[in-house]
């Protein structure tokens, strides 16, 4: 009986390409946040020492 | 610099825990199912992602309604990155659909009713991204973004609905499959903890970037805020 039984097919290769797509997407979108972040902190410390300086 | 929550740090180190888990999970603790192979695999994070983009567009939807009560700019933020997160997530949510697909359905992409539905609907808040991008005037961008939410979400449950009402070959987890669904799979007790384990964990996962994301949006606020002060 089990030799009648069918292996399943060899799909390994969209799975891996799956979980790329998932992992891949969920890091950009974690590192868009970090560099947005630093980027908006950057900012505030220019504009901070300006205002120190107008005042 | 505000300093990131105490609540936050714990937040993020339970969330990435649990992934931890849901990856190991998936990978070792589930069994390959017998007539799609590995490919199934994709399955777990597949459906935790949809999840994810409809709970995020649900809370946008809600954020809109309180926003157009109450004015509060606090939630116009939140709406923002809730439709950002799941602009994200359902993309993902598409495109290993179509992964999937590929060996299952022998197609890459059909217009099938839920993956229409679904297109339609993450089409339809990157457009709620570029109305947003469109309006200079603050409170008009947040009144309209409000507005908008709220008439987008009814593309969520027809997305949802829609493996269910119409003619379709997609095979839902909730409910009985259509007679034409094909890659319907039984779930062993093994599956259907590793899929209820991602759906939690996803959960978190929403919830920590979401955090993350009204955060950058509120440092935006006063680095606006500051802007104009030095400016003026």
């Amino acid at each position: 009986m089990m030799l009648l039984q069918q292996a399943p097919p060899d799909t390994t290769g969209y799975m891996i390409a799956g979980y790329v797509v998932i992992f891949g997407v969920m890091m950009l979108y974690l590192v868009s946040i970090a560099v947005r972040r630093r980027n908006l902190e950057r900012d505030m410390e220019v504009l901070k020492e300006l205002d120190k300086k107008d005042s | 610099m505000e300093p990131k929550p105490r609540l936050l740090a714990i937040l993020d180190i339970v969330t990435t825990a649990l992934f931890v888990v849901a990856v190991g999970m998936v990978f070792f603790y589930a069994p390959t199912e017998a007539v799609m192979g590995q490919v199934q695999r994709v399955f777990y994070f597949h459906v935790s992602a949809g999840w994810v983009g409809m709970l995020s567009f649900l809370t946008a939807a809600v954020a809109g309604i309180i926003y157009l009560r109450t004015g509060r700019r606090h939630w116009d933020i939140i709406g923002l990155s809730a439709v950002e997160i799941g602009i994200a997530f359902i993309f993902v949510n598409i495109v290993t659909g179509s992964i999937w697909a590929r060996p299952i359905w022998n197609t890459w992409w059909t217009w099938d009713p839920r993956l229409t539905t679904a297109t339609i609907m993450e089409l339809i808040y990157a457009a709620y991204l570029m109305l947003r991008q469109g309006i200079e005037e603050p409170e008009r961008r947040a009144r309209f973004g409000a507005v908008y939410a709220i008439l987008g979400f009814v593309s969520v449950p027809l997305t949802f609905m829609s493996a269910r009402l119409f003619r379709t070959i997609h095979p839902v987890v909730i409910g009985t499959n259509q007679p034409g669904a094909e890659g319907s799979f039984d779930m062993t007790p093994k599956m259907l903890q590793t899929f209820m384990f991602s759906l939690l964990t996803f959960t978190f996962i929403f919830i920590d970037l979401l955090w993350h994301r009204v955060r950058l949006g509120r440092l935006a606020d006063r680095v606006e805020e500051i802007k104009l002060k030095v400016t003026v």
